[in-house]
Parts: C-alpha cells; structure tokens; sequence
C-alpha cells in the first residue's frame, strides 16, 4: 500500500489489517503517554485547499501522536489564492522532504493526481476529494460498527470480538445526500468488502445516475427501510444547505421540513429501529435537519466516538503507509508483511 | 510556377493502381499505372515523381470543425501552425470555429483569420462565424456582413455554447437562408449541464465528477431537427456523441428534414472509462461516452445517418491540462489523427472503403459549407481538370502516437501511446505539396496569395 | 549448571525450508533451561513477589507464559497474574527500511509495572535492537523499579550495550545464520531451536 486513495479496490484482508492495527492504536490512546516514537524524524504535510478543521486536526493529531512532523499547509489562505497550480504546490512539498501528504481538495481526484502524477514521491492520503472519497472516514465508520456489533447482539463495544472480525451479514442503511457524498462512496465500497448489506435511503434527486452499478441495495423509503430492513447501524448524512436553494443547479427538495419529515432521523424513527442499533454522522450535524437532537444525543449515536476512533484510525493508516517504505524489493511473505 | 508532380502507381480511392498528373493547380492527366511520362511533351517542365507503390490516393480532406485558437490563445495553436498541422493530417480545408480571442463575430474578425490561413499556405482556411454576438447566446452577430466578406463565411456556430435559446435558434437558421448558409449546432442544454465534467453514467457516479447527461445533447437535437423542418432550414449537428442522437438524426432524415452530423474521431473510439485516472487529456465536451454509444456513432457513421467526420481538434497549452480534472480544459488535439482512427475503426473492419472516407473527409464536409465551388473549391473528386487537391496515404503504415513529436502546438492527444495504422505521405494543394514523405513542406509555394 | 553446555549430536535433518538445519535445543532442553531461568529469578529476586513477566511477541510470549507458570508453583501464585505481553513494533528503529510489520497487542499483568520487576521474555537475543525498543516501550507504560531480561537463546552480534540476566543457551553463530525457534503453542510441532545455513559447521 502505497498512498489510500479510495476504498474502492482496497482488499478486505488490508482493511481488516487497517482496522486492526487502529485497535491496537486506540489502546495506546487511553494511557497517560499518548505519543509513539514510530514516526520520529517523518514529516507529514496535511494540504488542505477546503476548509475542514476536524478533519485536519484530526490528521495533526494522529500524526503528532506518533511523533511525526506535522506542516499544516492551508491552502485556501496560501499561494493557491494567488493562482498557484496543484503541481507547483506538489513540487514544492517534494522538495521540503514530505513523507506524507494528506490531501483534501474541492476537486475529485486530486489526491490521485499528486499521487501519480510523477510530481511527488509521498505517500498521498486522500482527506476528502470533491465528491468522490474520503476513505479515512469509511474506515473510522467501519472501525465503529465493528466495535460494537461484532459481539452478540446488544452486548454493546467490545473489541476482543472485534478484532480480525469483518462486518459479514451486518445491515448498514446510509441516509440523505448521497449524490454528493464521499462519505457514501466510501463507504459503500469499503462496508461491501467488509461483507455488510449497505441500503442507501435518498429522494431519488440526490442519488446518482449510476448508482444501480453500486453494490448496495437503494431505497427512497426511510421508514419502510428501517422497518423491514432491521439495520444495525444507520448513518445520516449531511445535507448542505445550498442543495435546498433554487440556485445553481437546482434545489433537489422543496424544503427543509420536507425533507426532515421523509428523511430526517427523530425519536419516532429511532424507536424502529432494533434494540441494539447504532445512530453514526460523520458531522458536522445539522440538527433538526437529517438529525432531531433526540436522536442525536441518544445512548444510541456513537457519533463523539467516532471522532475519537478518526485518531487511531489515521494513525493506523499513517503507520501502514510510512513504514516499510524503503524496504528492498518485494515483501517476503514468509516474514508475515500484511501490506504490499 | 508551381512544380509539376507524377503521383505513379497510387491507388485513388483505394482502386487500381493509375498515375495523376499534377500541373498548375489541377490535375492534369490521369492514366494506368505507368503509363504517363514525367518528361512530359516538349517545352513543359519534367514532372517531380513521387513513387506511389501501395499508396490511396483521397481528395483532400476538408476539416468542418477545427479550432485554431488564433486569435487570442497563440500560446496553444496558431493559424500557420494549425494548418500545418493539418496538412500532416492530410487536409486541405480546415474549418476555423469562432470561439476566438475576440470571437469571430464581425466581418472583421473573420477576415483576418481568412488572410492568416492565405499566408499560411499549408491548408486552406475557412473562417466559421458566431451566431451570436460574443458567444452570448442573446443577439444574433452580423451574420450578413460575414456571410459577404472576402472569407464567404457559410457556417455558422457558437460552438463550446449552445444556442440554447430557442427563438435565437430560429431567427438564426431562418436568417442563412438568405445566402445558403448553416447554423452548425454545438447540442449542450446548459441547465442540465451546469458544472458538468464528464458522461452522466456509472463511472460518474463511482469516480464522482459531475455528470453531463446524453439528454442535455439529446434534447437539444430533437428541438432543433424540429425547428429546422419547421422553417424549412439547413441545420447541421456538431459532433453528436450518443445512441439517441443518432437515433434522433436517424429519425429526422426520414422524414426529409435538411440536416446533417457529424461525429469526431475520438467519439469513434473512447470511451468514458478513461476518465477513471482523472488524466484531464481525457476531458472534452460533448464527453466521451460508453461503448454502447461509440457502437452507435459507427453505425450511424456507416449508414450515413451520419454525414461526416470532423475533428473538433483542440489544441490546449499543458498549464490548461496539467491540473485537477475540474479545472482542466476541454478538448484533444486531433487533425493528425483522425485519419488514422477512421482508417482503424471503419476501414479495417470494413465499414468503410476508402471512397466513403472520400466522401465523410472531404466531399460531404466541403458540400456542407459550400466550400466546394468558389474561387478555390474542395471536396471535389479526383478527376482530370479538378484542383490537384491530394492526400496520399500509405495504410500498411503503423505508427505510435506521441504527442510532443506532433505538428500541432500542443500536446493534447489522448492517443498518446496508441499504435494507429495509416501514414499521410503527401499532402498537395492546389497542385503544391504542403507535405512529402510524411513531413511538411516548409515555405510551401501556395503561401502568396 | 553451564548454560554453555555442550551441543547435543543431533545429526543434521532436513528443516521445514528442505535446508539442512542443525538441531540445538529439543524439547526436554528447553523444559530444563525455562526450569532454570525461573529459578534464577527467583534466586536473584529473593522470591518472586514484584516479579511480572513480559513476553515480547511472537515467541517471547508463550515462554513468559511458561515461565510464569514455573513462578507461580514456586512461590504458589496464580500465573496469570504474574505475565504480560508487550509489543515493541512502533518503538523499533528500523520500520522504514524492513516490510511492514503488524502492530501487536500489548497487556500488561493487572499488577501493572509501577514498582514491579519486570523480566522482558525472548527467544533470541540478537543484535539487542528489539530490546532497545522494549526499553522505550517500558518506560511509556510506566515505572518499573528494575527491569531484567530472559532469553532462551543468546547467539551474540550485538549491536548495542546490551546483557541478557537470564540465559537458556549461549550459541555461538555466525551472522549469515539463521537460528529459528518452534513452540509448542504456536508451531504445532515439539518445542525446538535449530541453525542453518552459512555453510558447513
């Protein structure tokens, strides 16, 4: 594994790997030292051209824990403003020494660019590309289901059950925007290898033409999905507020009350779910939107955790993509390597 | 004087072997295979032999659709180095799309690119003129002060816009009437394709760029056969792009509307699958489609629902390519290729023969923007008495496509790396080769008007 | 007793490699030298009352298991209060340049470390890198008041100012060999120590 840029194509025993190596990350995040040397003397550069303070100080953390440098490089305030292209701020990142490069952009694809564009040598991880993956996420989620569903059912986080487990059999409905959704994407890839049943729940506007190539099943009925599709864990999505305007495009719903009375999550629709039901956001939530405060702050949402399992999750990637790097030739299998 | 040339033992149109005699501009003699004497009768000047052992010999071929970026993008294409260009792709004729730097919308503006391509001497130019003022899709240009000019601007086009105004549509296709002219229809409804970035469709959806739906182009062909008939114009559609298009052509012609297509060399191969690696050489507008589609532009192109091939070559500096897929331009370079892919898709899988090419390269194209009459006429056939306009082209030829080793300014071809059958030989002009052993004439004679 | 003791003439057989590997500790010897070390440690610890094991992965940790068990019928304890596991893979100083490794688990005994002895557990003592590591790793997880180190077999070419406390076999080698360590726990075969290749012995 060179750079992460999707979950698409990322073999099930590497996530699993992934997600282990975040386990064993986690407990180191519950002592009184945080900090691993692992990352001495590696700089990780988070290139950020949209503005997302959780998920950069998420990476900074990560990063910082395993005692790497960190370069925040901003580029919304930085040279890019002034016209700087991708590939001039690629070349300069590859002649300050990046290890890493962290990468969130408005354009999809950018991050795959930077990583096979020849410009830079740096392991690139995709932080979020348009609307296309942020697979970090995808991992974090599946990191968290993971957790609390690979026990039996209702016997709520338990992590020796968790680990080497996969998400066989388990039900996933993703609700709201999809169309726009990296989160969406990403997931649907990653839970799909992880052998889980996604369901993507939307108003058929903000579902792509296409997605009937995806493997998931769709539904534009929230209420007859949670009903009979009994899922184990449902993760809203966010719904920008532009989406709602007339402008651009085109609103994709008449109003934001219609919208939360077919889609939204409230405490009605959380009492049908199963007992043991997980409530995910990626956030930031908008409350009273795709997500009532009641259902927001229930003992059910492990939304704060999955903040805090963002950090060994990065980490965990950060881990697997810098070491072994300047190992010669192939991996000899004999000696056990889990990435090529 | 221009030189005297003995094309000995080409096969015009892919049939038996015969010799062409080019003198003065025309063609002078056509016999079998060795028959004529490049001594020539007393007091006339030996002719220059070009040995034409394996080689077709076509009309010029005549480009409907090029964008010479000349005036305002010299940087990526120039009038003397677009039809160089085109000569090393065995043209003739091109067509310069108005899409300029100030547009050509002004009998002004059209003039001087007419005189730039008079200079140039490699292929003839013939300006295409806006339809509307500055592209804007709200006044219709000075379609008459065009259509009057020295360049006889005969086609008009906002091209990388749509007219998507309808009733600008009308007034525009009514108005050519007068003096025969086209409205060439680049098909986009824009609110359906607003910050759109490649085919509506599976990998869309999974790679995540905005969706430019087949509909968008759809639609605005159905509209427009329909206003076409309406006003009893002539309507021609730019490089059509998908299945119902041509479905929708299909349909339009059986019923006697004047319409004609075009589809464009990459339209005839690529796919939407290459947008996959985010490399923006594949971005152009219409997008590349699906197979299904690029099925369907063949047999539309076969059948003759579609009239003609034209290359829509557009030629982009690297800065404009080599950045994220969104902020890349649109557009391929493709006059050194098209040739080449015509030859692989539809004559080597016999589609075609080469006298369909004739006619999809340079009849049909010249016949379109009633550039074959006139003071200079193309698209006409190779018979005794025609401009010794030729292309000769040697299709047992293979060659790797490399960008940086073509003609054109720019690098922007997505056959980078592609082995392509057919090599142009020669290219002649009016009797002046433009090309000879493959490469350009430099200073060819045509160059003084 | 001699840790140094003579090599037993096991004649060479082919390993699972098809190499010829020379056998150097069989089960019975490894039983013998695990009994020792316990002792030693508790000789040297007057008891065995501070004493936690920590097994480093992947072969310390069944031997830590084993010794714990020997400690606790010595000092009449239960085991499984006496050893850990730790692993050392994001201390090591040489990630960038070997295939990535896996990140293993670490458990500490429910004693914890804090002003306890700790006895590091490995089958092989090498070059001292990995001990090195488990030095660093120790002292983020907290305040031993000394820390020993056990090894089933010290075979030299060490790199750095490292001594084993407590040592099952000393196998003098050479750097091209390779000396691999089987157990019972985690190999399905008999417990075992063998050495190949670098040439002839």
């Amino acid at each position: 594994m060179k750079h992460l840029l999707s979950t698409a194509g990322l073999a099930r025993e590497d996530a699993i790997t992934i997600l282990d190596t975040a386990a064993q990350m986690a407990t180191t995040q519950s002592r009184e030292i945080k900090k691993l040397p692992t990352l001495r003397g590696r700089t990780v550069v988070n290139l950020f051209f949209e503005d997302s303070t959780r998920t950069r100080i998420s990476f900074e953390t990560a990063a910082k824990r395993l005692s790497a440098d960190v370069i925040n490089f901003s580029a919304k305030g930085s040279s890019v403003s002034k016209g700087e292209s991708l590939k001039d701020t690629a070349l300069t990142l590859q002649a300050m020494g990046a290890d890493a490069v962290v990468c969130r952009h408005q354009a999809s694809g950018a991050p795959h660019l930077l990583a096979h564009a020849g410009w830079l040598d740096s392991a690139v991880v995709n932080a979020g590309d348009g609307t296309h993956q942020h697979p970090t996420q995808a991992l974090l989620d599946a990191y968290t289901m993971r957790r609390h569903l690979a026990g039996p059912p209702g016997s709520g986080p338990d992590d020796a059950a968790a680990l080497g487990a996969d998400l066989a059999g388990r039900r996933v409905a993703i609700v709201g925007d999809v169309l726009h959704s990296r989160v969406a994407r990403s997931n649907v890839h990653l839970l799909h290898t992880l052998g889980a049943e996604v369901t993507l729940v939307a108003p058929p506007t903000l579902l792509p033409v296409g997605v009937e190539s995806w493997p998931c099943e769709v539904s534009y009925h929230l209420d007859e999905s949670l009903r009979e599709g009994a899922p184990d864990a449902i993760m809203m999505l966010r719904v920008q507020r532009e989406r709602m305007s007339g402008a651009g495009a085109g609103a994709f719903f008449p109003n934001p009350l219609e919208y939360t009375r077919k889609y939204g999550l409230d405490g009605r629709r959380l009492a049908l779910l199963p007992e043991h039901a997980i409530v995910m956001h990626p956030g930031p939530m908008n409350r009273g939107l795709e997500i009532s405060a009641e259902a927001a702050d229930s003992p059910r949402a492990v939304i704060v955790e999955q903040v805090a399992n963002g950090v060994a999750v990065r980490m965990a990637v950060l881990y697997l993509l810098l070491s072994g790097r300047d190992a010669p030739g192939a991996p000899d299998p004999s000696e056990g390597s889990v990435l090529a | 004087m221009s030189t005297t040339y003995l094309l000995r033992g080409v096969a015009p149109l892919g049939g038996d072997p015969a010799d062409l005699l080019l003198r003065d501009g025309l063609i002078a003699e056509i016999g079998a295979a060795g028959s004529i004497d490049p001594a020539g009768r007393p007091g006339e000047d030996a002719a220059t032999v070009v040995d034409g052992a394996g080689l077709v010999a076509l009309p010029g071929l005549v480009d409907l659709h090029t964008h010479l970026r000349e005036p305002g993008r010299e940087d990526a294409e120039t009038v003397r180095s677009g039809t160089r260009a085109a000569a090393a792709g065995g043209f003739t004729a091109v067509h310069a799309m108005a899409n300029t730097t100030p547009v050509a919308d002004t009998a002004g503006v059209v003039e001087q690119v007419w005189r730039l391509g008079r200079d140039a001497g490699w292929a003839d130019v013939h300006p295409v003129g806006a339809v509307s003022v500055g592209l804007g899709g709200e006044r219709l240009a000075e379609l008459g002060a065009m259509a009057d000019s020295a360049a006889r601007v005969r086609v008009f086009s906002d091209d990388g816009r749509c007219v998507a105004d309808p009733i600008l549509m009308r007034r525009a296709l009514e108005y050519v009437k007068a003096f025969d002219g086209v409205v060439a229809q680049h098909a986009q409804e824009p609110r359906l394709t607003e910050g759109a970035q490649m085919n509506e469709g599976v990998v869309s959806a999974e790679i995540g760029l905005t969706g430019w739906p087949a509909v968008a182009e759809e639609a605005i062909i159905a509209r427009d056969v329909l206003l076409a008939e309406h006003v009893g114009s002539r309507l021609h559609v730019c490089h059509l792009s998908t299945a119902r298009s041509v479905d929708i052509v299909r349909w339009a012609k059986s019923r006697g509307v004047d319409v004609t297509a075009e589809v464009t060399p990459h339209h005839l191969v690529l796919t939407d699958e290459l947008a996959r690696g985010y490399d923006p050489t594949f971005k152009v507008n219409p997008p590349l489609r699906t197979q299904a589609d690029v099925d369907a532009v063949r047999d539309g192109l076969a059948d003759g629902t579609i009239d003609i091939v034209a290359t829509d070559h557009a030629p982009h500096t690297r800065e404009d390519k080599d950045c994220e897929w969104p902020a890349a331009a649109f557009g391929m370079t493709g006059l050194e290729t098209a040739l080449s892919v015509v030859q692989a898709t539809m004559v080597d899988t016999g589609r075609l023969t080469w006298s369909d090419v004739a006619r999809v390269m340079s009849s049909a194209p010249a016949r379109i923007a009633r550039t074959d009459a006139g003071e200079r006429p193309q698209g006409r056939p190779l018979e005794v008495g025609e401009p010794a306009n030729v292309v000769l082209v040697d299709p047992a030829a293979t060659r790797v496509v490399d960008g940086a080793a073509q003609v054109t300014a720019s690098g922007n071809t997505p056959f980078r790396g592609r082995e392509l059958p057919g090599r142009v030989v020669a290219t002649f002009l009016r009797g002046a080769a433009t090309v000879l052993d493959g490469v350009p004439v430099e200073r060819p004679e045509g160059g003084v008007a | 007793m001699n840790p140094g003791a003579a090599v037993p003439s096991t004649p060479n057989v082919p390993g699972p490699s098809g190499r010829p590997e020379t056998v150097v500790l069989g089960d019975a010897d490894v039983a013998r030298a695990l009994t020792r070390i316990a002792h030693e440690i508790v000789e040297r610890n007057k008891g065995a009352a501070d004493v936690v094991l920590l097994g480093i992965p992947t072969r310390g940790v069944p031997l830590a298991r084993r010794l714990a068990q020997r400690l606790a019928s010595v000092v009449g304890s239960d085991h499984q209060a006496l050893v850990g596991e730790l692993d050392v893979t994001m201390y090591r100083d040489d990630l960038r340049r070997n295939p990535t490794r896996p990140v293993g688990a670490t458990h500490l005994p429910p004693s914890g470390i804090d002003d306890k002895v700790v006895v590091l557990v490995d089958d092989v003592l090498f070059s001292g890198r990995t001990i090195r590591a488990a030095l660093d790793a120790i002292s983020d997880l907290g305040r031993p008041r000394a820390v020993q180190l056990a090894v089933l077999v010290d075979r030299g070419h060490r790199e750095l100012p490292i001594r084993p406390d407590y040592v099952g076999k000393n196998l003098p080698t050479s750097a091209e060999e390779r000396v691999s360590v089987r157990l019972a726990e985690l190999d399905g075969t008999g417990d075992s120590v063998t050495i190949r290749g670098g040439g002839p012995r």
